[in-house]
């Protein structure tokens, strides 16, 4: 017998009914990679199955962007001072974002119900890797972002490095509203027919089309608590180079909100993950 | 050194079930509403939440199971579909959670209880032995160092870039397989896995799997094959509705297990079974009650819809006490097959007019396709045939000799062969 098998490392598990698991957050840091490889097995089989593959990722956008422009010209909104294109496609890149992670994030459990009913692993992974997925479209909307700054010769400023953290938050609230959802559509199967009409819904009622600015101020405080609001008014005084207004208030209440949703999500979702394997 | 590895106190898990609502297994956010909004109407009432859906019944699929398993242990589980088998595999692997009761785990558990289970068909082989390997807890680093050693155990070198979709089930089972065991945990807990895969791949399954055991490694096994069961484990454990009806060495439980299911000799609506999630077997019989080598067999089945259900193809399976199968009774041939079960029963009589089976003990399943699920239904009824009243001066050689089949046939007296004849 070798010697460094004679004092063997032993890890000791409890498994007991209702016992909020000690090793949760050991277990989550063991299987990172899973994390990694859910997201790579979710790209290459979209691109695998769809033909336009990274093309469709850009079209979305794009075609969004072509009627929000011509919408603008038609009801005549009070022009930005900056090119139209670019005001509402910077708003756009969060929002799709968003959209895209929160949908694939509150199917992700359903879809991956044969894994969630036969191994174990921590099930927070699941929709965690469809965001990081929805990481891979908004790098490339942010492509096409330089395009057309390049298209219109627009110069951003400094602001722009302030799109890492804002890019962070937008992170965090779509893992903390898909963690919510996922968990709900698990149990409530209705909500697989309530998280699409949230994203068409949350488009029109984000400032996308329009400037938070242009909402009376009397409702302000109320129309922040759509932390899309905060989001994309941060994205765009980033990209525009200050040019828009960027309401303290409004971005406060956003973060906020944010922050909650995260802590709603996880804690809902650590509270249900232990029955999945029964319900799902 | 030799402390227990694993150990069961008295665990229980408890699943409710709803008579009413079992159509759906989830719940409707839908019918929650309208449920809390009745009960507000009718608050001076008192009906609960849970009475209005119309009956739940506690169902414990495990029941006061205690248990301990020492290191280096290869312990089989053996019990009949329904017995809590897979539910305690379940508990122990950390997919779902006991009522009540505590086990306690002194080192990794891996679990295997599905082949393939993560694997994507788009996928390529290479893409799927990194996805399948991180599903079950290996980091890349420890699954690029097995990488070789998985493939040349699978047989798949020269596959290793086409996507398992256009693998024959064989290679998907073989690669499937593979992955799960190059895991090297201190635990290994293994389903029902090997009853795929052609007979070849088992025996090779076999030899991982004792090469495990020995390596000092626990090994928990599901299996109804109680030949593999029998070579492969030390001791055994034989589960019966959801109890431990006896821990011991591996012979000894299967003795046990052979009689319990030879007591059985019906099964009616009280001893139903599930066979998958909405058909339940509520009779199966046998006439005559002694059967005989030559003489007739008839099975009475009963099968009852729990929800509308399709049955695309049955079969019944004839298999021997370890669990080689001896025949099939493709029921697809007599018409059952794409039939709809709404609310009635499916009810019908197969008739074995001259069951050439040489004497001994046999078992009984089923095999199920439906729209939702499709499996083999195991162990569902033994019965014994007896020898054939005997004719003739010779005493046929023990049973043990002769195989499975009685088969016909005569020999014609000698001729002598010309050469003219061969060339013709």
């Amino acid at each position: 017998m070798k010697i460094a098998n004679s004092e063997p490392f032993v890890e000791e598990l409890i498994i007991e009914p209702g016992r909020a698991e000690r090793n949760y957050w050991r277990d989550l840091w063991r299987f990172r990679e899973l994390l990694y490889f859910l997201a790579y097995r979710d790209i290459l089989v979209r691109y695998k199955q769809t033909a336009l593959g990274v093309a469709w990722a850009l079209l979305r956008p794009a075609l969004t962007m072509a009627v929000f422009v011509a919408f603008r010209r038609m009801t005549k909104m009070p022009a930005t001072g900056v090119p139209d294109a670019i005001f509402v496609y910077s708003a756009l890149i969060p929002w799709q974002f968003f959209s895209n992670a929160l949908s694939e994030a509150s199917v992700s459990l359903i879809n991956n119900s044969n894994l969630i009913s036969k191994v174990y692993f921590p099930r927070i992974l699941v929709p965690a890797g469809s965001v990081v997925t929805s990481l891979v479209d908004f790098a490339v909307t942010l492509g096409l972002l330089v395009v057309l700054m390049l298209w219109y010769r627009f110069v951003p400023g400094w602001q722009i490095f302030l799109l890492i953290p804002l890019t962070v938050f937008t992170l965090v609230l779509s893992v903390g509203t898909g963690l919510l959802l996922a968990a709900l559509n698990v149990e409530y199967r209705d909500f697989r027919y309530i998280v699409p009409f949230i994203v068409q819904f949350g488009l029109f009622v984000s400032p996308v089309a329009f400037a938070t600015s242009s909402v009376p101020p009397r409702w302000r405080v109320l129309y922040s608590l759509n932390p899309l609001a905060g989001i994309i008014d941060g994205f765009r005084w980033a990209i525009l180079r200050g040019q828009t207004p960027l309401d303290t208030v409004t971005f406060g209440i956003s973060m906020a909100v944010t922050t909650l949703s995260l802590w709603v999500g996880i804690s809902y979702f650590r509270r249900t993950e232990r029955s999945f394997a029964d319900v799902i | 050194m030799n402390s227990p590895i694993i150990t069961v106190e008295s665990l229980g898990k408890k699943y409710r079930i709803n008579h009413q609502a079992e159509r759906q297994r989830y719940t409707a956010l839908r019918d929650v509403i309208a449920e809390n909004t009745k009960r507000l109407l009718q608050f001076g009432k008192r009906s609960t939440f849970a009475e209005s859906f119309v009956s739940q019944e506690d169902f414990w699929a495990l029941k006061d199971i205690s248990f301990e398993i020492r290191q280096g242990d290869v312990l089989g589980i053996i019990g009949r579909n329904g017995a809590g088998k897979s539910t305690l595999l379940k508990i122990l692997s950390r997919i779902t959670e006991p009522t009540v009761g505590r086990v306690r785990i002194r080192g990794r558990v891996a679990s295997m209880l599905e082949v393939g289970t993560g694997f994507h068909p788009e996928l390529t082989g290479r893409e799927n032995i990194y996805l399948n390997g991180a599903i079950l807890g290996m980091g890349r680093l420890e699954i690029r160092s097995k990488f070789d050693e998985i493939v040349a155990f699978a047989e798949v070198e020269k596959f290793l870039d086409t996507p398992v979709k256009r693998y024959s089930s064989g290679m998907y089972v073989r690669l499937a397989f593979a992955v799960a065991a190059h895991l090297e945990p201190e635990i290994l807990v293994i389903d029902e896995v090997l009853a795929v895969g052609d007979a070849q791949f088992q025996k090779k399954c076999l030899g991982k799997l004792n090469d495990v055991g020995k390596g000092g490694r626990t090994v928990v096994f599901v299996s109804h094959n109680m030949a593999a069961v029998q070579s492969l484990c030390g001791s055994g454990m034989f589960l019966e509705s959801g109890q431990l009806r006896r821990l011991g060495p591996i012979g000894s439980v299967i003795g046990e297990y052979n009689t319990s299911l030879l007591k059985n000799r019906t099964l009616d609506a009280k001893t139903s079974i599930n066979l998958g999630a909405t058909l339940k077997l509520e009779r199966l019989d046998l006439e005559p009650t002694t059967i005989r080598s030559g003489g007739s067999l008839s099975m009475h089945i009963r099968i009852m819809p729990k929800r509308q259900t399709m049955i695309m193809e049955m079969a019944i399976l004839i298999y021997s006490a370890d669990g080689v199968r001896v025949a099939i009774l493709d029921l697809r041939q007599e018409g059952i097959r794409d039939l709809i079960l709404w609310n009635d029963p499916l009810s019908f009589e197969v008739f074995v007019p001259d069951l050439r089976l040489v004497e001994g003990d046999y078992r009984l399943g089923l095999f199920m396709a439906t729209q939702y699920d499709q499996a083999d239904f195991l162990d569902l009824l033994a019965f014994t045939v007896g020898a054939p009243d005997l004719d003739g001066d010779i005493a046929p050689y023990p049973a043990k000799y002769r195989g499975f089949l009685e088969l016909e046939y005569s020999v014609r007296a000698p001729t002598v062969i010309l050469p003219d004849k061969i060339l013709m």
